[in-house]
């Protein structure tokens, strides 16, 4: 869902992380900071809350585990428990590699399955601001719908925190 | 305080970052890259003529036959997911570890691993002798009974942990290319390559939030893939472990197997590190003698723990005072296939001292020849595992020879084409190193920006 609103550009990442700081401070709840690559220091500034992927990881892992328990175990010395050398129907020490890989399997995939979900992947063709933004250039985005959004009044603070170039966009 | 050496050198601005990164995918292929890419091919093309024949007329094309039952195709299976071995750790292991220095080799140690896996994948497949069936090999419901797969076989764990591997690995490695196809997508001048980089990015859009979910994944598919690569290699070994055979039967093989894994993957890494530095000029800024020298550093290191597990294994089969433990120990480095011992380890425990002179670790054609050398070293150790421990068994009327054909040999070369067409293929149509993740790294060892911290 792509919403109009102002966007500002910066070159340097110290300035954007900032801009970013007052740009909250200013009130806005509903910027968004877009970068190339990963800023350090720029949760903090954006006030953005920890990730909740782990819980996600956590609980799929365990999933996996109890998965490859009840697999080995309901296959091996339930459905159709098969005498293999004279061990037990239920050897839990062969079962832990089992145990063990699907534990990682589910947790991984559900992780990434987390992340697309977070992060509303995949979306066919997203409109962007600048095509230079993955490569050199920073921006914040403002939507129209956000608090207090006055475009005269955040385009004179964009200009007045280095914004090398301020536009009504899409994002 | 000691000063950092810089990791990318010439001070490049993020902008020269992505147009160096960017720039063997958006010209024309050299010369060097089209050679090297027919020739790869064809060797591809023999490895499929190999294989179909190996498939349509039968496994006992190879040399697989009384008393050596396992040949070629395990050998090469587990060369090949030992090579794997290191790409995980550079692109995992050193990342949980904080090591700075890995970004600019994971993405390709990564797509290394990917390709080797992918390599692997088919021998055991294979090896099966009738693989149209392969798919037994999973447990789903079926009309026999349903009878179930054995789940206390060394052989079963291997399917699951080489497939979870398999997709782990693969998943780990999409998800680091992801913003570097953005990079590409918006770069792109024309409308095809557009929508082609476009859809593999999954319209990832760089925003704060999806970077904050985004490295916290990261670090989790590293947390996730550091224990699996070392389950791998442990469980690859329990195929010979767990069996009771002299040679084979031995509670050391887990780590030695894993020190063999990373030893031979990294210098699978540096092999193909020379030669992309020296195909793409702009990456020796990146890829920097430094890193080539940690890397070399790392061989010599893992090298000597396989030698002292070559060692190790020897001494202990002489003081268990299991007389068919001792006899295969002698046997191995005297008998029949002493001339592959001693190659093993000249290979892997003599040639890597090579390295404790800085001018020979730093100087590429040598470790480039000598990286060679721990590929073949590293072959046959698996070689020596796999068929000395066969050939002399406890009933002399019993023994035999491996009946080396020259399908093994095709089987073994082609796989060199599989692989490299894969590995080729990449470095023309992916970002061979990550551009997301040096940017963050740009300014380490440059003082004046504040680079160490």
């Amino acid at each position: 869902m792509a919403s109009k609103g102002i966007a500002g550009i910066w070159l340097e990442e110290h300035a954007i992380l900032n801009a970013t700081r007052k740009t909250r401070e200013s009130g806005s709840t509903k910027f968004e900071v877009i970068s190339a690559y990963p800023i350090h220091g720029m949760e903090e500034a954006a006030g953005i809350q920890r990730s909740w992927i782990p819980y996600v990881t956590m609980v799929a892992g365990s999933v996996g585990l109890i998965s490859g328990l009840l697999l080995t175990w309901w296959t091996s010395a339930v459905d159709w428990a098969v005498n293999v050398g004279g061990k037990p129907f239920f050897s839990l020490p062969a079962f832990i590699p089992i145990m063990f890989e699907l534990t990682i399997l589910f947790a991984a995939l559900a992780s990434v399955g987390a992340l697309f979900y977070a992060c509303k992947m995949p979306k066919i063709d997203p409109p962007s601001i600048d095509p230079d933004l993955t490569s050199h250039k920073f921006a914040i985005f403002i939507p129209h719908n956000d608090t207090g959004y006055d475009e005269a009044k955040l385009e004179k603070m964009f200009k007045d925190l280095g914004a090398v170039e301020v536009k009504k966009t899409e994002f | 305080m000691m000063k950092r050496n810089v990791l990318v050198i010439g001070n490049k601005s993020l902008k020269d970052v992505t147009d160096d990164i960017c720039a063997p995918v958006e010209r024309f292929p050299s010369k060097g890259w089209v050679g090297m890419f027919l020739g790869a091919k064809m060797l591809l093309l023999f490895y499929i003529c190999i294989l179909a024949s190996v498939v349509g007329i039968g496994i006992g094309l190879l040399g697989v036959n009384h008393p050596v039952f396992w040949g070629t195709m395990i050998v090469t299976f587990v060369f090949w997911i030992g090579i794997g071995h290191a790409g995980t750790l550079i692109s995992a292991i050193l990342f949980l570890f904080r090591q700075k220095w890995r970004t600019s080799v994971a993405r390709t140690a990564e797509a290394m691993t990917v390709f080797a896996v992918m390599t692997a994948g088919l021998f055991p497949l294979l090896h099966t002798g009738r693989p149209w069936l392969d798919y037994w090999l999973f447990p789903y419901p079926n009309q026999r009974g349903p009878l179930w797969v054995n789940f206390r076989s060394p052989l079963l764990w291997d399917v699951f942990a080489v497939s979870t591997y398999a997709t782990v690995s693969m998943v780990f490695w999409y998800i680091g290319l992801v913003p570097d196809f953005a990079t590409l997508k918006d770069r792109a001048k024309n409308k095809l390559r557009r929508s082609v980089y476009g859809a593999l990015s999954l319209g990832w859009r760089g925003t704060a939030k999806n970077w904050s979910h985004y490295e916290m994944l990261y670090l989790l598919l590293a947390g996730l893939s550091t224990p699996l690569v070392l389950s791998v290699h442990t469980i690859v070994s329990f195929d010979f472990a767990v069996s009771g055979l002299p040679g084979w039967h031995t509670t050391i093989f887990p780590p030695y197997f894993v020190a063999g894994a990373i030893f031979s993957g990294f210098a699978m890494v540096v092999t193909l590190m020379t030669l992309v530095r020296i195909g793409f000029k702009e990456f020796q800024n990146y890829i920097t003698l430094d890193h080539m020298e940690v890397m070399n550093k790392i061989i010599m290191t893992t090298g000597m723990m396989v030698g002292y597990a070559y060692a190790s294994e020897f001494f202990i089969a002489w003081y268990s005072g299991n007389q068919y433990e001792r006899f295969v120990f002698i046997n191995r480095a005297f008998g029949p296939y002493g001339w592959s011992y001693w190659t093993m380890v000249t290979c892997n425990v003599i040639i890597p001292q090579l390295f404790w002179f800085k001018k020979l670790r730093r100087s590429i054609p040598v470790m480039f020849v000598v990286s060679i050398f721990v590929n073949i070293g590293m072959w046959f150790e698996r070689f020596v595992i796999t068929v000395t421990s066969l050939h002399r068994d406890f009933l002399p009327s019993n023994w035999g020879m491996y009946a080396w054909s020259w399908f093994d040999t095709g089987v073994l070369v082609g796989s060199f084409g599989m692989f490299l067409t894969l590995f080729l293929l990449y470095l023309r149509l992916f970002p061979a190193i990550s551009i997301a993740e040096i940017k963050p790294v740009l300014n380490v060892g440059y003082d004046d920006k504040g680079g160490h911290h």
